[in-house]
Formats: structure tokens, sequence, C-alpha cells
């Protein structure tokens, strides 16, 4: 059966507390989820108090001011800091979302900050994402074409069948949206997720990709595609505005049209 | 101890090619359970305090009879459909869910088998 409860060693215990430095006027709290693999310890939730005044806007800024200042060990992905990477997705106040583009002032209370949900745990914030790249890969999300290309010029595309990529070449692979899917969590293995498909879809979308049947050949299966049950917390979760669930429901549409 | 790569996971038995045939069913027979629902709660209504007469004479009429069987079929069908999604989502043991897929289906054509037959021999039954 699906596993709702955590296993013993995965509890998550309570941690240690960093205080503010004395004289700080403008304190919040962050809660942080710790995980060192090494230690053998249970997962714990460290409380870094930090002045607000001393620190930028964002959450990624806190991050990182934990890290040079308080506590080096602290472990986070994060590179670009300004949503292109997609290298700090975690899941911030409830919500997956990039630390660099979610503001401090929007988390109401203390800011509780865990990996990305339901994947293995590399270390504190770093979760183990072989498993959705792989699957990324087994969509192949690149140009499939047996035409040639005309000679010194680019494929060429229509405005209108360029408009048709919009809202699908966005996607920065954050994985926020496929570790927010229930579905995916119970079935990851075998359900491909809301990132993966809506890459795959931005291929079937594409006028200049010439594979548009195999690969809604590859997708026709009960699980790759079908244990999307329109759950939309894809949707509702993607920190770059975009619309998995549409580009999943697109897929179907496509799948049922060629019957 | 699993050593295989994750491409290779990932990729797994391939695709069943058959996805779509499921889900396209699922919401047919929904739609069609919207109208037929309706006519059954409305049939019922009109037939509170009816006795077995007035029953054989409501089947009486041909139309009943067909609609009362495309309903009993459409709605143990889709039954089937859903209990299927949620066994498939829920139920990651495979020997249980096979099982329990062959079971719901069992029980489904059973009941629907009886329930036809039973409706078949009031509306034309001696």
């Amino acid at each position: 059966m699906a596993e709702f409860s955590l296993p013993a060693n995965s509890v998550v215990k309570e941690g240690k507390t960093f205080k503010a430095p004395a004289g700080a006027k403008n304190v919040k709290k962050f809660k942080i989820y710790r995980y060192d693999p090494d230690s053998g310890e249970n997962p714990r939730l460290d409380t870094f108090e930090i002045d607000l005044d001393d620190c930028g806007p964002m959450i990624l800024d806190a991050l990182i001011k934990i890290k040079n200042e308080i506590d080096t060990t602290l472990t986070f992905r994060r590179s670009c800091r300004e949503g292109i990477c997609g290298s700090c997705a975690m899941n911030i106040d409830g919500t997956n979302t990039l630390a660099c583009l979610k503001p401090i002032a929007d988390v109401k209370g203390d800011c509780a900050i865990y990996p990305l949900p339901h994947m293995p745990v590399i270390k504190d914030l770093v979760p183990d994402l072989n498993m959705p790249y792989a699957q990324l890969r087994s969509v192949e999300p690149w140009m499939q074409a047996d035409t040639p290309a005309p000679a010194n010029q680019e494929r060429l595309q229509s405005i209108e069948e360029r408009e048709k990529l919009d809202g699908l070449w966005e996607c920065i692979l954050c994985f926020s949206c496929q570790t927010s899917c229930p579905s995916y969590w119970w079935n990851g293995d075998r359900y491909l997720g809301p990132a993966v498909l809506l890459q795959a879809y931005r291929w079937i979308a594409d006028s200049r990709d010439e594979a548009t049947g195999k690969r809604l050949d590859d997708l026709n299966d009960p699980f790759k595609v079908y244990r999307c049950h329109t759950i939309m917390n894809c949707t509702n979760t993607c920190p770059k505005g975009l619309n998995p669930g549409k580009a999943i429901a697109e897929i179907k549409k496509l799948q049922f049209e060629r019957q | 101890m699993k050593m295989q790569s994750y491409l290779g996971q990932a990729r797994s038995l391939g695709s069943t090619k058959n996805g779509v045939h499921h889900w396209w069913h699922q919401r047919l027979t929904a739609i069609a359970l919207v109208p037929l629902s309706l006519w059954f709660v409305f049939s019922l209504i009109g037939l509170a305090d009816a006795d077995y007469a007035a029953y054989k004479d409501w089947l009486g009429d041909h139309g009943n009879v067909v609609f009362l069987c495309l309903f009993i079929f459409t709605m143990f069908y889709h039954a089937v459909l859903g209990l299927q999604v949620v066994i498939e989502d829920y139920v990651s043991c495979e020997a249980k869910k096979v099982f329990l897929l062959v079971f719901i289906k069992l029980i489904a054509a059973l009941m629907g088998f009886a329930s036809i037959t039973a409706v078949l021999r009031v509306a034309f039954g001696g």
C-alpha cells in the first residue's frame, strides 16, 4: 500500500536553536530541515533567528546568510539567484517554490523550509533528482526530424506555430511541480510526472518535430500519463506561472483524437 | 540491491500503448450516467410506495427496460473503471493488485448480470 507515515528513521526531531544577535529588532525564525546521512541520526528541524534588517529580501538571501554567518554546514543548491536555473527549488512555508523568487515578507509567522517532498534526501535541502532527470531523458526532449535542415538557415516556423510553444519553453526544470504531485509521490517510479510531461508536450507541440506519433505512442500508457488525476498541485505551485496540468490535458486530447 | 541505471528504471518495460482507452471510457460513462441517474431517481420517486404489480407494469414499457439495463451496465462499468484507478494508485504489491483488479471485475460482472437478468425476468417473465 501507499505509505502515509514516515518510517522511524525519517521522523523529524527537534534540532538546535541559533538565537538572533543581541539588539536585533526585526527577528524572524527560520525552521530548516537538516539531515546528514553520515551521522546516522534522524533528520531534525533547526531554528535560526535572523535579523531581517541585516538580510536581503528573499528566502535565498536568508539561507546564504545562515550558511555564511551561522552554520556553514547548511547544505542547499543555488546558482543564478534570479529564477532561471531552477537549482534552489525547495518546500517553503508548505509550498514548493524557488528560494530566490520567494520574498521573506510573503511568509507569515515562522518560515519552515524543507527539501522538495517525497524525494530521497542527499543532505539537508538537497534532494536526489536522478529519477526525474532519467524520466526526462526517457521522453527524448530534443528535436527529431528526418527532413534535413535547410542549407545555411534554421528550420522555419510560422508565428502561429511558434506561439504553441509559449508557456512550455519557459520551464526551467526545477521539479517543484513534479514533487508537489500526490500521484508522483505514490507512483513516481512509473508515472512520468508533470514536469516531464510538460517537456514531452513541448516537443509534441513543436511544428518542426517529426516524431509526434512515436512520442504519443510512448506516452499512451496507464501509468506514464494517465496517473494524472488533474489534482492541479503542479499548476498551483509552479514558480514560473506555467500550467503543466494543461499540457497533460493536451497530450490526453491528442491521444484521444488519433484513436 | 538495485544496480540498474536510472534511465533503465525510467524506461522499464516501455509503454503498454493502451492508456487512452480506459481514460476515454471512464469519461464517456460518467457523462452517460448524468441523464441515466436522473431518469432512475425520478422514476423511483414516481414509484414510491408502489407494489410489485406497479413495478411490473412500469417494466411493461420497453423503453423503461432498455434504460434500466443501460443504467445498470453503465454504472457497474464506470464503478470498475474508477475502482481500478484507485487500486492501481494505492496498492503497490503486485500480487494483491492483480487479485483485486480481477476480483472487482468478477464481482461487477456478477452483480451486473444478476441485476439485468432480474429486470428482464420481471419485465418478460410470467
